[in-house]
């Protein structure tokens, strides 16, 4: 029998140096008894570890986690299981990943109790400032972990509170930190700390922070085990917070509605009337993009993120018409700054059509779309929401008054002219409308979309030759 | 410390309860190795929990509750009687500093009612914030909830110093905020959110030069919506969400059942809040977000478009589609598996590593730490298969809480 007594502090490395030799003797489990601290060492002999490393086993990086922190708790039991798993290891390599094995389990349930203990330590640690005769604050706290934790936690607490010196005592060890140097020593009853006068402000916050209304101790009692609450100051509170509850929400119900303070009623009216609103008459193309962003004709508004507004120059000759904001343009405010926007930009240069000369827009102002998954999926507009949006296309052609505009696309089409016909007869022919000359073609995104290449190629050089053509027509002296 | 500091902490915190959100977790690691105090190392830490079940992460607090907005819902509001209280910005910078010393919270959660005017009130805060990172070098997670009103300049600045950025929906549909919120603007809000989105993209993408941009929010925004206050379903509350998280990444939305305040509208009910209801609606959320649900898949279960109360959200959906199962725990793809009533993701996940090496029984799922009393209508196992049991009429029955018998009169 090979007894191993394992040391309380440097446990890991003591027993990773251990397992390690064994294991590569192939000592089974059932030959080794592992003990922690002096008790027990000596007491019985030992048979000495055989001579040099033997063949060392290997073993995943996930393993030496999981052994670096089961290793910490205080089951008498947990170097064996975990020596039984490292012999386990050398004949299927892929035990950790079945979760069904029942050692596995036994050994996750054991890591998952040490690190909830580490994270409750961070958690639950409650500082109390000590007098300083140095540059440096000296703080020092009481804490009693359920495993042994306190060394591997240090570092945390390190890592955080650099700038002060502190010391964490526990039953078992005690962690200092004093001129940014870590040191430890034996753990001690607990220690008198002073008074801090940060305790009461907060127990203030504590139990105002508590909302009455709202009682759920399960939930409390599952996340803040009682056996942290002597430690933690601010629990002493709880029962006479818990007495009052229920008072104190009937004390609100009952209370008859109070008069609001004189003063409230002149800022709320004050305030109100500096809110943007609707300007009552339109006449620049300022003032519509002001009334287009209150919008609420059709439900779009609802669910888009804002009204995206034509953009160009206002006298421009040329006006483009998309068919409604995507999701790109939805986000940014702007019509044409995504996908389709670049696919345009590119037909527009080629044409020679300068974005900066023209106004863009589209025949719906808001984005319709279905969320799916983590994307927002693009929704043709209906009848009815280009009809009702019309209202706010008729203005900007009534104010910009260009030459000709150009429909992209089956909607602006529509839109401009009143007629939904096919487009694939009518796009490149200009159509005279009561409010100009209208030049159907195809709308960038459907140049996207379109799954067969050669068709798209064709398609995107129609737009360049109707860009190109709108470009001439729109130079051409008016009336022509 | 002055005396009249823990009767401004007592007021400022009293007002900020009504905030769900105090998580810490998922920010950029840092430490005060070199300098400064505080760290924050990926996950959150909740320092404290009071006997309302939530968690104390961060130091919670008003920066005033002066606010000239007059909110139905809020305890603030212009119209309430409510005693009132200011914080100077050394204040709230030491409370932070000196409660972040003693282990208490792990940052600052800081929102304002609204004084004199959004730019001037959010200029405050982006002051706080920038005096804990600039003067005092700390590292500790500041959460900013952010007035969609202010400036976007200052937006901009609040996401430097920032670790999480908030803006309130308030109310899940337009017209409600319209009604009980007449002073805020949904349009505003939602352009609020997307610059947010915007700024963080812009944020990751290098320059052209390979140079990394400030870090911007880097643990994201969050929002929180209001339930029980209006007359909006299920059905509308979670498609408001589902818009919200697609449209500018929300890391969370949270759900806060309306609860009773004092000196309350008239506008609103005073009657308990409704907590079963706020909880179904984030375990709703939580299969849209890491269970492959899309919104109307959740709430179509009742024609009204509520979540039945009785029973979870997933459950019910099983329920309803009973088609689908059972499915073979050894052969189901993961996205059926998420489905089964009572499997988790963490639970999937190790049924899917550990069935690559044997086929799974009754006791490994059990070991695997799979509910099985709950999952085991919906599946099959070499061993066990439901039979029946999957088509039974008093399925829902076996789940649901026995009603509640009433007393003799």
């Amino acid at each position: 029998m090979h007894r191993i007594a394992l040391p309380e502090r440097g446990t890991f490395e003591a027993w990773r140096d251990a397992a390690r030799t064994l294991a590569g003797h192939d000592i089974p489990p059932e030959a080794v008894e592992w003990t922690l601290g002096d008790a027990g060492a000596g007491l019985f002999g030992s048979d000495p570890l055989p001579p040099g490393p033997g063949h060392p086993p290997a073993v995943p990086r996930a393993f030496l986690d999981l052994a670096e922190t089961v290793i910490l708790h205080r089951d008498p039991e947990a170097p064996a299981l975990l020596y039984q798993a490292l012999t386990g290891l050398q004949r299927r390599p892929r035990l950790l990943a079945d979760a069904a094995d029942p050692l596995v389990r036994r050994l996750r349930l054991l890591e998952k109790s040490v690190r909830r203990d580490i994270h409750k330590m961070r958690a639950f640690v409650r500082f109390r400032e000590l007098p300083s005769a140095g540059a440096r604050r000296r703080f020092a706290a009481w804490f009693e972990p359920e495993h042994r934790i306190v060394e591997a936690n240090a570092g945390f607490f390190t890592r955080r509170f650099a700038d002060m010196d502190w010391a964490i005592h526990t039953p078992d060890l005690s962690a200092l930190w004093t001129d940014g140097a870590l040191s430890f020593a034996p753990g001690a009853p607990r220690p008198d700390l002073p008074d801090d006068a940060a305790e009461e402000l907060w127990a203030t916050y504590f139990a105002n922070i508590f909302n009455p209304a709202r009682i759920k101790l399960g939930s409390m009692r599952l996340h803040m085990p009682r056996k942290y609450w002597k430690n933690m100051p601010e629990t002493a509170q709880i029962p006479a917070m818990l007495a009052a509850a229920e008072g104190r929400v009937q004390a609100m119900a009952a209370a008859a509605a109070t008069e609001s303070p004189a003063r409230a009623a002149a800022i709320t009216a004050r305030y109100r009337a500096a809110m943007p609103r609707a300007p009552e008459r339109i006449g620049s193309l300022e003032e519509a993009r002001a009334a287009c962003a209150l919008c609420t004709r059709c439900g779009l508004c609802e669910t888009a993120t804002q009204a995206v507004f034509g953009e160009g120059p206002a006298q421009a000759a040329l006006m483009l018409v998309g068919e409604q904001p995507g999701d790109h343009e939805d986000l940014q405010g702007r019509p044409f700054v995504g996908p389709a926007g670049q696919v345009l930009d590119a037909a527009m240069a080629e044409a020679g059509v300068a974005r900066d000369r023209v106004w863009l827009t589209n025949a719906v102002k808001h984005f319709k779309f279905v969320p799916r998954g983590k994307r927002r999926l693009h929704q043709r507009p209906d009848q009815h929401e280009v009809s009702h949006c019309r209202w706010w296309l008729d203005l900007e052609r009534e104010l910009v008054r260009p030459r000709l505009t150009v429909a992209l696309g089956a909607t602006a089409a529509l839109a401009l002219t009143g007629s939904g016909a096919d487009l694939t007869r009518r796009r490149g022919q200009v159509e005279q409308t009561l409010a100009g000359p209208v030049l159907p073609s195809w709308h960038p995104s459907a140049i996207l979309r379109q799954p067969d290449r050669d068709r798209a190629a064709i398609m995107r050089r129609d737009l360049v030759e109707d860009l190109a053509l709108a470009l001439s027509l729109a130079a051409a002296p008016a009336g022509g | 410390m002055k005396p009249d500091l823990a009767r401004k902490l007592a007021i400022l915190s009293d007002a900020a309860k009504y905030d769900a959100s105090c998580a810490s977790s998922g920010t950029t690691k840092r430490n005060a190795a070199r300098g400064g105090i505080g760290s924050t190392e990926g996950s959150g830490i909740c320092h404290a929990y009071t006997p309302d079940g939530r968690c104390i992460s961060l130091l919670k607090i008003l920066m005033t509750n002066f606010c000239i907005f007059d909110c139905a819902y809020c305890v603030n509001r212009v119209s309430s009687n409510v005693e009132r209280a200011r914080f100077s910005v050394e204040e709230v910078v030491s409370l932070t500093l000196e409660f972040y010393r003693r282990n208490y919270i792990e940052g600052l959660f800081l929102s304002s009612g609204i004084i004199r005017s959004p730019d001037q009130t959010m200029g405050d805060m982006v002051r706080i914030a920038r005096t804990l990172r600039q003067d005092h070098g700390f590292k500790g997670y500041i959460h900013l909830k952010t007035i969609p009103d202010a400036a976007p300049e200052l937006l901009d600045e609040a996401g430097l110093y920032a670790d999480r950025l908030s803006i309130n929906i308030e109310l899940p549909r337009d017209d409600s905020i319209r009604r009980l919120a007449p002073e805020k603007r949904p349009e505003t809000i939602r352009t609020a959110m997307a610059r947010v989105r915007g700024a963080r993209e812009a944020s990751r993408d290098r320059s052209h030069t390979g140079k990394r941009p400030a870090r911007f929010a880097p643990a994201g925004q969050s929002t929180q919506m209001i339930v029980g206050a209006d007359g909006a379903s299920d059905a509308a509350i979670l498609s408001t969400s589902a818009r919200l998280y697609t449209g500018y990444g929300l890391k969370r939305v949270y759900y806060s059942a309306f609860s009773p305040i004092p000196d309350s509208s008239a506008m609103l009910p005073l009657v308990k809040p409704p907590l079963i209801r706020e909880h179904r609606l984030y375990q709703a959320d939580w299969l849209m977000r890491f269970y492959g649900f899309e919104a109307d898949e959740i709430a179509s279960a009742t024609p009204e478009g509520m979540l039945d109360l009785a029973i979870d959200p997933k459950l019910a959906w099983a329920l309803g589609h009973r088609a689908q199962f059972p499915v073979d725990v050894n052969r189901a793809p993961r996205e059926l598996l998420l489905r089964v009533p009572g499997f988790g993701t963490r639970t999937v996940d190790r049924i899917l590593a550990a069935r690559r090496q044997r086929c799974l029984g009754w006791d490994d799922l059990v070991r695997i730490g799979a509910p099985m009393a709950k999952a085991q209508p919906f599946v099959t196992v070499p061993g066990w298969s439901p039979g029946a049991l999957t088509d039974s009429a008093d399925l829902r029955a076996r789940y649901a809480p026995p009603p509640e018998q009433l007393s003799l009169f």
